[in-house]
């Protein structure tokens, strides 16, 4: 600690006259201004209008409501459990341990699109699977794929221009037509994914859904080569379609309920698959499907073998963030990647201090 | 009589520098990250190993510190003056230490991997709580805005005595070498 005796390092120059004091100080406070700018600009404090994450999670809230301690989108969901095993076929397209021949634990959620908690279950929901493979060494892999083939938005900015634009009006209930009307003849590649999406008609249940990655990311190989990848996840059990008679229930939760029974029956099964892109499939582009090749490997299968109330399950206070990669994975240029990170990082701290309210999927639905 | 000493140790005064740059650069990082879509990942990868690299280094630091003779205040200090100046090095150093672990903290009690790079990765510190990480979280903005403050008074009155009162107090942490009397 300092020593209270005193030296003066040098002569001391004769004291500044009044004025010129004054100069100095105005230019110190000139000095430090610019560096209180400079920091609230990187802040973005000057400007207002740019999209942020916290402006981003506003949209869904102003869209869905604030549905305290629950997820701002796929708000309702289940958790469940159960492991990867890798056949190796992974080993020559990443460096990652997920991939070494075996088996690891993983945790998931199964949710629907929205912010909603308690939404009635609708076959043409977005169904939402977020997984956590905890691998040997401590590392983890989490990845939020959506049923979609193919996301209906290239950028975030597009995206939140849509939530924007599709907002009920508060006479009608209903979004503004000309509005959703404006945006689409803005944004053709929303209309050439929904086109791809409505092409695509979904299954009956959550235990027959293929799910995807959407995104494009990166693997690496042991020699440090680099691959473009999209994932997705092949149901085992038969894919049935959704029916008419499927969706007239008055059960809210009967795609949830379908699942749990199943689930309790026999573990539910999917084959991961990874695409591998060709020259000239987009990486930063979610709205373009990569056309089925031959470049496409099954890596091994995921089984889920059990399920829980969110009030109980690990599941319900993880971030899927897509962005959590074990050496091995890496994202690509998709601008999507690093803002859903983002965003996903903003609900999570918002939803994780608030007080926490019963799922509509309750530990009782679970055990029944 | 040994000449009284002018500068900070040759090892204290590459901490000073070096954590200063890293500092500065983190709080940047840091204000820039939480407003950011587009670049989040790539800040938000820096900005982990970063905050680690400062805790270890504070930690170096100030065991130097107790083992380094410091050179005296200049003359045109008060002693209030000096009172003050020791109590923001004590804000300082506490922050150093303390926001990084806040960090490391928070990301434990969320479950989030603290991966520093590659297949390193820090263990959890605290047990899984999301109503504890949102409580670190926030103590985290509030404190790091604090350091930035205060990083900002002793920037500020570093320059009021080296520009106004001209007593020579930035030679006792100049890079430079100055010479005793």
């Amino acid at each position: 600690m300092p020593s209270d005796s005193t030296v003066s390092v040098e002569k001391q120059p004769a004291p500044l006259n009044g004025g010129r004091a004054l100069l100095r100080l105005g230019g110190i406070g000139i000095i430090i201004l610019c560096v209180v700018g400079g920091f609230l600009y990187l802040g973005g404090w000057f400007s207002p209008n740019a999209l942020t994450p916290a402006r981003f999670v506003d949209a869904f809230e102003r869209a869905d409501g604030v549905h305290s301690g629950f997820r701002r989108n796929h708000a309702k969901g289940v958790g469940v459990s159960g492991y990867f095993e890798s056949n190796g076929q992974g080993t020559r397209l990443s460096r990652a341990a997920v991939f070494s021949p075996g088996r690891v634990p993983v945790i998931g959620r199964f949710s629907f699109g929205g912010g909603v908690p308690d939404v009635a279950d609708a076959p043409n929901t977005v169904r939402g699977l977020g997984l956590l493979f905890r691998l040997p060494d401590g590392e983890e892999w989490r990845t939020a794929m959506v049923n979609l083939p193919v996301f209906p938005f290239q950028t975030p900015q597009d995206f939140y221009d849509n939530l924007v634009a599709s907002q009920p009006d508060p006479k009608t209930g209903k979004p503004d037509p000309e509005k959703m009307a404006a945006f689409g003849a803005s944004h053709p590649a929303t209309v050439r994914a929904l086109g791809i999406i409505q092409s695509h008609a979904p299954s009956s249940g959550f235990d027959n859904t293929a799910f995807n990655s959407l995104n494009a990311f990166r693997f690496i190989d042991a020699a440090g080569a680099s691959i473009p990848v999209r994932w997705s996840l092949a149901p085992v059990q038969p894919l049935v379609a959704a029916t008419a008679a499927t969706t007239a229930q008055t059960d809210k939760n009967y795609m949830f309920d379908a699942l749990i029974a199943s689930i309790l029956q026999h573990p539910l099964q999917w084959h991961l698959i990874i695409t591998i892109g060709q020259p000239g499939d987009p990486t930063n582009d979610a709205t373009m499907a990569w056309p089925d090749g031959p470049e496409q490997v099954d890596v091994g299968t995921l089984t889920l073998d059990h399920v829980e109330s969110e009030e109980t399950s690990f599941a319900r206070d993880v971030n899927f963030d897509p962005l959590v990669l074990p050496s091995g994975m890496a994202p690509s240029d998709d601008p999507l990647l690093s803002a859903r990170s983002a965003i996903y990082s903003q609900s999570f701290t918002r939803r994780a201090g608030e007080a926490k309210t019963p799922s509509a999927i309750s530990a009782a639905d679970v055990r029944k | 009589m040994a000449i009284p000493q002018t500068q900070f140790t040759v090892l204290m005064r590459i901490l000073h520098w070096l954590m200063a740059a890293m500092v500065l650069a983190m709080l940047g990082i840091g204000v820039a990250m939480v407003a950011s879509l587009g670049d989040y990942h790539r800040l938000v990868s820096i900005h982990r190993p970063l905050g680690i690299a400062i805790l270890i280094l504070v930690v170096i630091r100030f065991v130097n510190r107790q083992f380094s003779t410091l050179p005296p205040f200049p003359a045109t200090m008060s002693s209030q003056e000096r009172l003050v100046a020791h109590a923001s090095e004590i804000l300082l150093y506490t922050l150093l230490f303390v926001l990084p672990l806040i960090g490391w903290g928070m990301l434990s009690a969320a479950r989030f991997p603290i991966v520093l790079c590659g297949t390193l990765h820090l263990p959890p510190i605290l047990p899984h709580s999301v109503m504890l990480y949102a409580f670190l979280r926030k103590t985290h903005t509030i404190l790091a805005y604090l350091l930035f403050l205060a990083f900002i008074a002793h920037f500020g009155a570093v320059l009021f005595h080296t520009l106004v009162v001209r007593d020579g107090l930035i030679k006792r942490m100049a890079p430079w070498r100055v010479q005793a009397r």
